[in-house]
């Protein structure tokens, strides 16, 4: 796998409450490649969360090693981290996590604002306006929050996490709090975004959502239980089919209101 | 394919990694907004400093108009005055420099004008305690004051309407006085008015004629005279009015204010030799600059200055304590916020940086509050009448201290809340409530 993107070699992570060592993760062997898109998926206490904070860069392992293209950052300093996270991942939450008081454009502008390198006020705003476009939003710039729709919120979460275009798009139960419609619709999103050539992880513990993804990891206590294609997992299997339909019905809705427009 | 890019351009970026002036922007445009959505909370908190800033504004306001006023009014004629009192030293035997021998004498004051080159007029002066009277007044205890005709220049004091006191006056001894306004009225001798002029009046029982009117100073407020009538006579005709001891002093004028320490020199060097001491005998005389009373009233504003400040750092303190409790409560509800910042790239440093620019941003805000508050207090100062405050201003050392002060107390109050918030974990943080 010379073209993996994500390198996880004997991951660990322990923690210590009180006196009680919880081993979370023991010992993840785990290759992402360019352009993949996996669902990580687990009961709770699978551990499936802290490998998320850690392929996020947002957690270190206690030993192991992670390579993120090419570079190791397991050995990293936090402040490299926040680096690697600015640059090279993007992050979308079950809650969106977007700022109540600033517009849309401001939200997805965010982490510009941590970033010496993207350049004067007009490239920045450029960037969030078409990283807004690239999810459908171009129209609702200014909106703040309160004034989308759930489907519509978590669109601007996404164009915040691709605005740096990262190597990494990590999503944590992205549709956990959406209804089956917007989930159709986000989850249409991802798969486009994906086939333009991001690599998305999506953390989920539901089956017709990681029907969507190519790969199925399945985590218990701490390890790598399986990990096959979408078809070979036996519980995912019987929601590829529906899933590829509803893509493709999606794709030709979407290319019809194109024309129109 | 946006995932096609060199690996080596994101090692680039890395290089060099500082906050831009978009982070500040950002920050304080956030700040600003986080205040907005706050207003009351917002304001609430910045009483402190409004307060504190707007009372010490006021203050250093009105202490610099007084000061204007006073000083201007010293310094266009006083920085080249100077008093020579007589003066017993201490720690010496009473029976070597008895008050006889300390006590300055006429001769005195004509040596100073004889010998010494910075001294362009020297007047004695001595205060006569006496009855005086008028057509229709009697005024016992009243001050008589006898006086060279350079006395004029030396305090300062011109002589309004008439004359002064002419070399013939002194040299003859002539029975002629002048009065200030203020005497005019008390012994109501302004009658024909002419303004007392020519007007005859009873000096312990002599008639002396009324040639002049003196003007009245401001200078007279620093307590150099507490009664308001005055009345001035040769100093000649005094001597002879004199029975026993009397109290003399001496007032002088250097040629500039620049000659006034030379001048100062000169008179101790003349007393000393006109008194015959040795080297190793203290003085027996004092003489005083104008710029020591100068020096007092400036060392009484700064002490009041000094007790405003301290007013002003307890409010100041006040305030920051808000400002600390505010903020530690803006970082527990932005728990969320502060994890999600974190997760796309906020350094422990930004975030510090971020929330220490909140709480300056606060701070500044009610600092210039204050300040305006502060100004409109010391404009409404210059109306009050008799006050001596008309030129009440705030200077512009006092503005800019305000605003580092203010700005101080966001950075130290806001430390702790903001260091806090730099230390959250992001995953705590993203999971909070």
């Amino acid at each position: 796998m010379s073209d993996s993107i994500i390198q996880l070699r004997g991951i660990a992570k322990v923690y210590r409450v009180g006196v009680e060592t919880i081993h979370a993760l023991r010992g993840v062997d785990l290759d992402i490649g360019r352009n993949e898109m996996v669902a990580i998926m687990g009961s709770s206490g699978s551990g499936k969360s802290t490998l998320m904070n850690m392929l996020g860069c947002l957690d270190r392992p206690t030993s192991g090693e992670y390579m993120l293209g090419g570079r190791l950052v397991s050995a990293m300093k936090t402040d490299e981290l926040a680096l690697i996270r600015n640059e090279e991942i993007g992050f979308v939450f079950q809650s969106f996590e977007l700022l109540a008081r600033q517009s849309a454009l401001e939200n997805v502008e965010l982490p510009l604002m941590y970033s010496s390198t993207a350049g004067g006020f007009r490239a920045r705003r450029e960037r969030a306006l078409s990283a807004l476009q690239r999810v459908g939003l171009g129209n609702r710039v200014d909106h703040r929050p309160n004034q989308l729709s759930g489907g519509q919120k978590q669109r601007v979460a996404i164009a915040r996490a691709i605005l740096n275009n990262p190597k990494i798009l990590m999503a944590d139960e992205p549709t956990g709090n959406l209804d089956s419609a917007t989930t159709a619709e986000i989850l249409a999103l991802f798969t486009r975004i994906y086939r333009e050539g991001q690599t998305i992880i999506i953390v989920t513990h539901e089956n017709d959502v990681a029907a969507h993804c190519q790969r199925v990891v399945r985590l218990r206590d701490g390890r790598i239980l399986s990990d096959l294609s979408a078809e070979e997992d036996f519980e995912v299997s019987p929601y590829v089919e529906e899933a590829r339909a509803t893509q493709r019905r999606r794709a030709a809705a979407e290319e019809a209101t194109e024309a129109t427009t | 394919m946006t995932n096609a890019k060199a690996p080596s351009r994101k090692g680039a970026k890395g290089e060099g990694r500082g906050l831009t002036i978009f982070f500040f922007l950002k920050a304080i445009g956030m700040a600003l907004s986080q205040i907005w959505a706050n207003k009351t909370r917002s304001f609430l908190t910045a009483l402190g400093i409004i307060v504190g800033v707007a009372s010490v504004t006021a203050v250093i306001a009105a202490l610099t108009g007084l000061k204007a006023k006073v000083l201007s009014e010293f310094e266009s004629v006083g920085a080249a005055r100077l008093y020579v009192f007589p003066n017993r030293p201490d720690n010496v035997p009473r029976a070597k420099f008895p008050w006889e021998k300390c006590r300055l004498k006429v001769s005195e004051a004509q040596a100073i004008m004889d010998q010494c080159p910075s001294i362009k007029g020297i007047s004695p002066i001595v205060d006569l305690p006496m009855s005086v009277e008028s057509d229709t007044e009697l005024i016992d205890g009243m001050t008589v004051n006898g006086i060279w005709p350079a006395w004029h220049d030396a305090v300062g004091r011109k002589v309004m309407r008439g004359r002064p006191f002419s070399q013939i006056d002194i040299d003859t001894a002539r029975q002629v006085a002048l009065v200030n306004e203020a005497a005019v009225t008390e012994l109501k001798i302004d009658a024909d008015g002419n303004g007392g002029l020519g007007e005859h009046i009873l000096l312990g029982g002599r008639r002396f004629l009324v040639i002049g009117v003196v003007e009245t100073t401001q200078a007279r407020m620093l307590g150099m005279n507490s009664s308001e009538a005055e009345i001035f006579i040769p100093f000649s005709v005094a001597e002879k009015l004199l029975d026993g001891w009397y109290f003399m002093q001496f007032a002088a004028i250097a040629t500039s204010p620049e000659t006034a320490e030379e001048a100062k020199a000169e008179v101790e060097y003349v007393m000393r030799r006109q008194r015959g001491l040795q080297p190793d005998d203290p003085d027996t005389f004092r003489v005083a600059a104008l710029d020591q009373y100068i020096n007092q009233f400036k060392s009484l504003a700064s002490g009041v200055t000094a007790i405003a400040g301290g007013i002003v750092g307890i409010s100041l303190l006040v305030g920051g304590i808000g400002i600390m409790n505010i903020m530690l409560v803006s970082v527990s509800e932005r728990t969320r916020e502060i994890g999600l910042r974190k997760a796309v790239g906020a350094t422990s440093a930004a975030i510090l940086l971020q929330f220490l620019l909140e709480a300056v941003t606060l701070t500044v805000l009610g600092g210039i509050a204050g300040l305006v508050i502060g100004k409109l207090m010391a404009v409404s100062l210059t109306f009050i009448p008799g006050a001596n405050l008309e030129q009440a201003d705030v200077p512009a050392w006092a503005v800019i201290l305000s605003i580092v002060f203010s700005a101080g107390v966001g950075v130290a109050f806001g430390m702790f809340p903001a260091y806090k918030a730099s230390r959250l974990d992001p995953i705590e943080a993203l999971r909070h409530e």
